[in-house]
């Protein structure tokens, strides 16, 4: 479908530089790989000679020198229509780069400075007695906060979330589904401030509770509805109504039949949905911030007292700024990304698993 | 509004099996079962509504305290008395971080994108876009450790590169320290909305009329003559929509700003020096010092934040669903 093989047997649109016969003549296939070292071992002399610091200049030199290296012998060569497409087709390859580069590098920090001081103690002991600027100390009490907190915020949103889903493809005709899916959508994009603002004003300052962990749920549980929505209504949507027609036509209630029949089908895309959920909430740390407090000491009970959690662990160990306290937050940042990507790969894999066979697209 | 599955609104596809004339009875279990699901879905609109209301209250407590101008002032000292706090540095802070974000990342995520749907060789494709995907999953506060450890000591050789060239223009003038500047924000908040701006441009590209690109290609065109002939106008605006969506996202990023700006209260003229705060940054780091009036008026500044993200949202959702309508 990429036309590459098409494009390269393409006979010359009579153009009259034509030089032999009716093809125009081609740069070879290994002409962009050799601009594209040529323009990086420029760049590195370039950046070496002219004493330029930062690498994120080399790199950046070494783009341009090779876009622009690409359009002019392009040009030369093979014409000015096929110059433009290797023009766009080197800028293409340049933004993958300049976007898989961060994300590598992100990766790679967070792995190599936090596996320093990841290890059993620092995942079974809390920060109790422990000063910021000693090393030691660890993650148990925010591992166990952030466990607490999302469950209960799983708790209150799949179910809601479930049940909303359910009333948007099963039951809903007119007005109110249109509201409910536009909102849905508009909720999706409510920052994780505002959810925590709204429970704040409303649970901590008008009804006067304390900082707890299950306020923390609460704003948490109003981030994950609109996505467990979205996903298990895409779900339903694949159920294939046949399924449906014959379960009623056996004068099987309808109730029963979404229980039953709609539900088990679509289980695991809905699990899948779920999981995605938790994994985008449990990496939420601004609700933390004004609604859980955070504390160096275990505490249990979620719905009492100040908790800690891994995302607020992480901004509370940066934040007091010394060499130990930054190797215990990137090690929470390891351990925080494993539970994340280990949650999506799971949900991923319960996809591909249980997916929906022989429905209508 | 009020429908009952049997008689207003057959099940899809008509499947209710009442005949004409006779209501069909209707039985307890799909009472409930009706009851619940529509309450979950007016739950959730009590709940948005219950936002704004809320919000809204605790603001106008604020304000009423407010001895400065709430849209004008430069300065946020709530907690003194009289509190005397304006909006006016969050919103360029959090307007401009984000329109710098807006112009690194649409241009690349549209790259990114057209490189999984056409470029990119297939069996690199699928585990590519499926790498970005998981990337949007890297919490925001991973991102803020990265930023603040990693990304600005880095910066500060591009900075005065910058300054060097640029500095006549007053916007990239630079005196060294630590980059935790604005545009670093900028930079930032690019790099965490690629993810999901390339994604939904990705989807659109995907659905680009196969027989328009063939037909383009029969007629000799190469590779980037098919793409901006019958993929770009295909997937306009579904790249705006995905653009807003990603706008929406970093006005509202909190705890990636908050580790690596370093806020002041006034409006510098230059991108690159530090200062400057944004809406969501302000609330996560003045919120442990504030008292009653504080939290209120951090609240009201939460509220702005709300209408904005609401209308950048909204708009993004009304230009996709025109779009459905116009493609189905």
């Amino acid at each position: 479908m990429s036309g590459v093989t098409m494009n390269e047997q393409l006979v010359a649109d009579g153009a009259p530089q034509a030089v032999s016969g009716l093809y125009q003549p081609r740069l070879p296939r290994w002409a962009p790989a050799a601009l594209a070292l040529g323009a990086a071992v420029v760049a590195i002399a370039i950046g070496l000679g002219a004493g330029l610091g930062s690498r994120v200049q080399w790199g950046l030199l070494a783009g341009v020198l090779y876009v622009a290296a690409t359009f002019v012998v392009a040009a030369r060569v093979e014409g000015r229509r096929q110059a433009k497409d290797r023009l766009a087709t080197s800028l293409v390859w340049v933004c993958f780069l300049i976007a898989v580069v961060p994300l590598v590098s992100l990766m790679w920090e967070t792995i190599a400075r936090g596996i320093k001081v990841l290890d059993g103690n620092f995942l079974s002991h809390s920060m109790a007695g422990v000063l910021t600027i000693q090393p030691g100390g660890g993650v148990y009490h925010a591992i166990i906060g952030t466990l607490e907190q999302v469950g209960i915020a799983t708790v209150i949103a799949a179910p809601i979330g479930l049940l909303t889903a359910i009333y948007l493809v099963e039951y809903g005709r007119g007005r109110l589904a249109k509201a409910v899916t536009f909102f849905v959508d508009v909720m999706t994009g409510i920052p994780s401030i505002v959810a925590g603002l709204f429970v704040l004003s409303f649970w901590i300052l008008m009804m006067d509770n304390g900082y707890s962990g299950f306020a923390g749920s609460m704003a948490l549980a109003i981030l994950m509805m609109p996505v467990v929505v979205r996903s298990t209504e895409e779900m339903l949507k694949l159920v294939p109504n046949e399924l449906r027609e014959a379960s009623l036509a056996l004068g099987v209630p309808k109730w029963r039949t979404i229980l039953k029949v709609v539900l088990p089908t679509a289980i695991g895309g809905i699990a899948t949905g779920v999981m995605l959920a938790v994994a985008r909430i449990a990496g939420e740390s601004a609700p933390i911030v004004l609604l859980v407090f955070g504390s160096q000491l275990i505490n249990n009970n979620p719905f009492e007292g100040a908790q800690s959690s891994l995302p607020y662990y992480i901004y509370e160990q940066w934040a007091a700024g010394n060499e130990a306290s930054y190797d215990r937050a990137w090690a929470a940042a390891l351990v925080l990304i494993a539970f994340v990507m280990i949650l999506n790969l799971v949900a991923r894999g319960i996809a591909r698993w249980k997916a929906p066979r022989g429905g209508r697209s | 509004m009020d429908i009952t599955p049997a008689t207003a609104a057959p099940p899809p596809l008509g499947a209710a099996p009442a005949p004409a004339g006779q209501k069909a009875t209707t039985r307890p279990g799909d009472r409930i079962f009706l009851a619940l699901s529509r309450g979950s879905g007016i739950l959730l609109l009590v709940i948005m509504a219950a936002i704004a209301v809320f919000l809204t209250v605790r603001a106008t407590n604020a304000l009423s305290h407010n001895e400065g101008n709430f849209f004008t002032t430069f300065e946020w000292s709530a907690n003194s008395t009289p509190p005397v706090f304006g909006i006016a540095v969050l919103a360029f802070g959090t307007v401009v971080s984000s329109l710098i974000a807006m112009l690194i990342a649409v241009p690349v995520a549209i790259g990114i994108a057209l490189f999984i749907s056409h470029y990119a060789p297939r069996k690199l494709s699928t585990p590519l876009s499926y790498v970005i995907d998981l990337l949007a999953a890297v919490p925001s506060i991973v991102y803020g450790l990265w930023g603040a450890l990693f990304l600005v000591p880095h910066l500060g050789g591009l900075y005065s590169w910058l300054n060097d060239y640029f500095g006549w223009t007053g916007i990239f003038e630079y005196h060294d320290g630590a980059a935790r500047s604005l545009f670093t924000i900028g930079i930032l908040l690019a790099i965490m909305i690629l993810p999901i701006v390339t994604s939904v441009s990705r989807e659109v590209f995907l659905q680009a009329p196969k027989m328009h690109e063939e037909a383009a290609l029969a007629l000799g065109a190469t590779r980037w003559e098919v793409i901006r002939m019958s993929v770009l106008p295909f997937g306009r605006s579904g790249v705006i929509s995905a653009s807003m969506l990603g706008l929406g996202r970093a006005l509202g990023e909190t705890m990636a700003v908050a580790t690596v700006l370093s806020p002041s209260f006034e409006i510098g003229k230059s991108l690159l020096d530090p200062g400057g705060g944004t809406f969501a940054q302000n609330i996560a780091s003045s919120f442990k010092e504030s008292g009653e009036i504080g939290k209120d008026a951090l609240i009201a500044s939460g509220l702005v934040l709300f209408v904005l993200t609401l209308l950048v949202n909204g708009a993004a959702r009304l230009i996709i669903a025109r779009r459905k309508e116009y493609t189905a």
